[in-house]
């Protein structure tokens, strides 16, 4: 089969074109020598099918960052027949540079000028023939977020499949790639014999909108009333879609799986049912929010509103070793962490990504909320409670900076901080769609095995041995919460609360409903005998262990597929614990300290 | 000489010289950074932000250490 990279500058359409070839058929693909996902997919050409591969944006064959490594790497370790280069036709004049440094390497190329609509607005011309004939390499002009002149691409690739490549190591693309000042003078060349530029640009459009979203002291208020807009809607609207799957799929289980299952043994059925059924629901939970989430987030990153964040955010961030970017999911990470773990892979560098998957976690997220909300209204007056779950809120902001601080050193950005500022774009909404789509699936595939697993683990820890009352302190889980009890006691954490944290690693929502199995009782008589059996001190204890401690299942499953490290997640989660911890001990000492 | 940090929004000026280390000076090039071109500073963030610069068709923005690695000869 033949292969074919698609290879281009960061915000040059090259991923939109990718989509627009493969449709929903992308898949993530392993290739040899390479740790970041490649989407990649099979496509009909020219009466063959050929494998497309997408590789990652960037402006250098010889730059260091981490996305021009891997495509040394990819060029270097997979043979390809053809390499689709895509630039932006209204930055023709700088990006030629990539498609010099392609043809120096000899390898089959295909220059393919996208947003040729953008470019016509500009005023900028380009005489197609006279490039191709100065360049020696096909050319062809198209709008991959239209699809003019994709089809005739096409047909222009199947032609030059048919070449043949000799293989390059990753040491002689550099040392192939000619001296930079003689590609410089090649670039100016062919700009000059084929290209026509204005020498001020006509569609000021963008500029007049900065000069209101990037104004001085508008720009910050305008962002956090964005953001905040954009929050209300995913969860505003995430929430009911959330409540729906719930109650179809209680519905599944009480119409059709308890009458099916009511013959079994009680171990099997509770395995079946309390088991893999609910793992099944827990990873079904997250999918409305996730396709909201990517929805949202499409049209902010394809907007290019995305790198105006950056901007405005990044004398705040910067101290604290992360950018704009990290901050617009951090925010997220407030409704739901799982979507904003998966929307770091619009950050480049791997140092500033792992730092900012260390930090989401710690947000409060909606989950969580629910724990604070019930907690709070059991042990304090009704005029104390909201305050208990604002400090809740402002330790969480807290908890980030501080382990920004302490791993910005371990996990630094090798990148400089420099970024485009892509004009203001309009996604079309299939652009968006196909996005949210791909998204889920990419959750579903990576984190359900995984998720379901969790879920029978502690199902079987607060079950087992046989014989002993479901969540009591004769279960394994009751036993390790005993086993733990010596360093809980000091932060004010009983059996019984150890057994909900056990179940809170599932997912915090079910929290609640475990304290009523764990006390035997529900509703009110639960408040009270948990108002009686514990003060406020172990309470706001437990709601900081909560919060900090770990955010659930799928967020640790999720940082294990898209950091594909177990160590790093094992760090990210063994940190979180030890923060719990200690925070929960310096409140819970310090407060009896003070003789309350 | 100055240095592209100490441009004031809405001056212009020619890139003089880059005093980078290699990757620095990579990354500034294939965005256009070259000697000789015409460079103008748009705006700057609060609190002692990014700049947000425009190089020909481009629009850039770059934190102010990187910034004040670009030598330039005012217009």
């Amino acid at each position: 089969m033949k292969r074919i990279a698609l290879l281009g500058m960061p915000n040059t359409g090259k991923s939109t074109l990718f989509n627009r070839l493969s449709g929903a058929s992308a898949r993530v693909g392993n290739w040899p020598g390479i740790t970041v996902d490649l989407m990649s997919a099979k496509i009909l050409i020219g009466g063959h099918i050929a494998e497309l591969v997408d590789l990652p944006g960037l402006y250098d064959l010889h730059g260091f960052s981490d996305d021009e490594q891997v495509v040394r790497h990819f060029l270097a370790n997979n043979s390809v027949d053809l390499v689709m280069i895509v630039l932006n036709s209204s930055q023709i004049d700088r990006q030629l540079s990539l498609a010099l440094q392609i043809r120096a390497l000899g390898l089959p190329a295909l220059l393919l000028l996208n947003m040729q609509d953008e470019a016509k607005r500009s005023g900028i011309s380009i005489d197609i023939d006279e490039m191709s004939r100065q360049l020696g390499l096909p050319v062809a002009s198209i709008s991959a977020k239209y699809g003019d002149g994709c089809p005739q691409a096409l047909q222009l690739a199947a032609r030059h499949l048919e070449h043949q490549r000799a293989p390059i190591s990753a040491s002689e693309i550099s040392s192939k790639l000619e001296a930079d000042t003689q590609l410089e003078q090649q670039m100016e060349h062919i700009v000059k014999q084929s290209v026509q530029m204005p020498l001020q640009l006509t569609d000021r459009l963008t500029e007049r909108i900065d000069r209101v979203l990037l104004h001085p002291w508008l720009g910050l208020p305008l962002f956090f009333g964005a953001m905040y807009l954009l929050f209300q809607f995913i969860f505003t609207v995430g929430a009911p879609l959330q409540e729906g799957v719930a109650w179809l799929l209680d519905l599944i289980r009480s119409d059709i799986l308890e009458p099916l299952t009511a013959s079994l043994p009680a171990w099997l059925h509770g395995l079946l049912l309390d088991g893999i059924y609910d793992g099944v629901g827990t990873v079904a939970a997250f999918v409305p929010i996730i396709v909201l989430f990517f929805l949202v987030m499409t049209m902010v990153e394809d907007s290019g509103y995305m790198s105006r964040a950056a901007f405005l955010m990044d004398a705040l961030m910067a101290r604290v070793g992360l950018d704009g970017r990290s901050f617009v999911m951090v925010l997220m990470g407030f409704g739901c962490n799982v979507p904003a773990l998966m929307g770091t892979r619009v950050m480049r560098s791997r140092g500033m990504r792992l730092l900012t998957m260390m930090v989401i976690p710690l947000s409060l997220c909606s989950a969580r909320l629910q724990v604070f909300v019930f907690m709070s209204a059991i042990l304090f007056t009704t005029e104390q409670a909201p305050l208990v779950v604002f400090s809740m809120y402002l330790m969480s902001f807290v908890t980030i900076f501080l382990t920004a601080l302490i791993f910005k050193g371990k996990m630094r950005s090798s990148e400089p901080f420099i970024l485009e500022m892509p004009p203001y774009r309009f996604p079309t909404a299939k652009q968006i769609v196909l996005r949210g789509w791909l998204e889920v699936r990419h959750f579903l595939n990576r984190a359900s095995k995984f998720i379901i697993f969790g879920v029978v683990m502690v199902w079987a820890l607060t079950n087992f041995p046989s014989g002993v009352p479901a969540a009591s302190e004769a279960t394994y889980a009751g036993q390790i919460g005993q086993f733990f009890l010596p360093i809980l006691e000091p932060i004010g954490i009983d059996a019984k609360l150890a057994i909900a944290l056990i179940f809170g690693f599932v997912a915090k929502e079910i929290v609640v409903g475990a304290l009523a199995v764990i006390y035997g009782l529900q509703g009110e008589a639960l408040e009270l005998l948990m108002a009686q059996q514990l003060d406020w001190v172990q309470g706001v204890s437990f709601m900081l262990f909560t919060l900090i401690y770990t955010p659930c299942l799928s967020t640790i499953a999720t940082m294990r597929s898209e950091s594909k490290s177990v160590g790093y997640t094992v760090l990210a989660l063994g940190w979180s614990l030890l923060l719990a911890w200690v925070v929960s001990f310096i409140f819970y000492q310090s407060a009896r300290a003070l003789g309350y | 000489m100055l240095n592209l940090s100490q441009l004031q929004p809405g001056e212009s000026a020619h890139i003089h010289a880059i005093h980078a280390e290699e990757s620095l000076f990579h990354r500034l090039n294939a965005m256009g950074f070259r000697i000789g071109k015409k460079i103008e500073l748009v705006r700057q963030a609060s609190f002692g932000g990014p700049v947000h610069v425009r190089l020909g068709s481009t629009d850039i923005i770059l934190r102010l250490t990187e910034a004040s690695r670009i030598q330039i000869a005012r217009a």
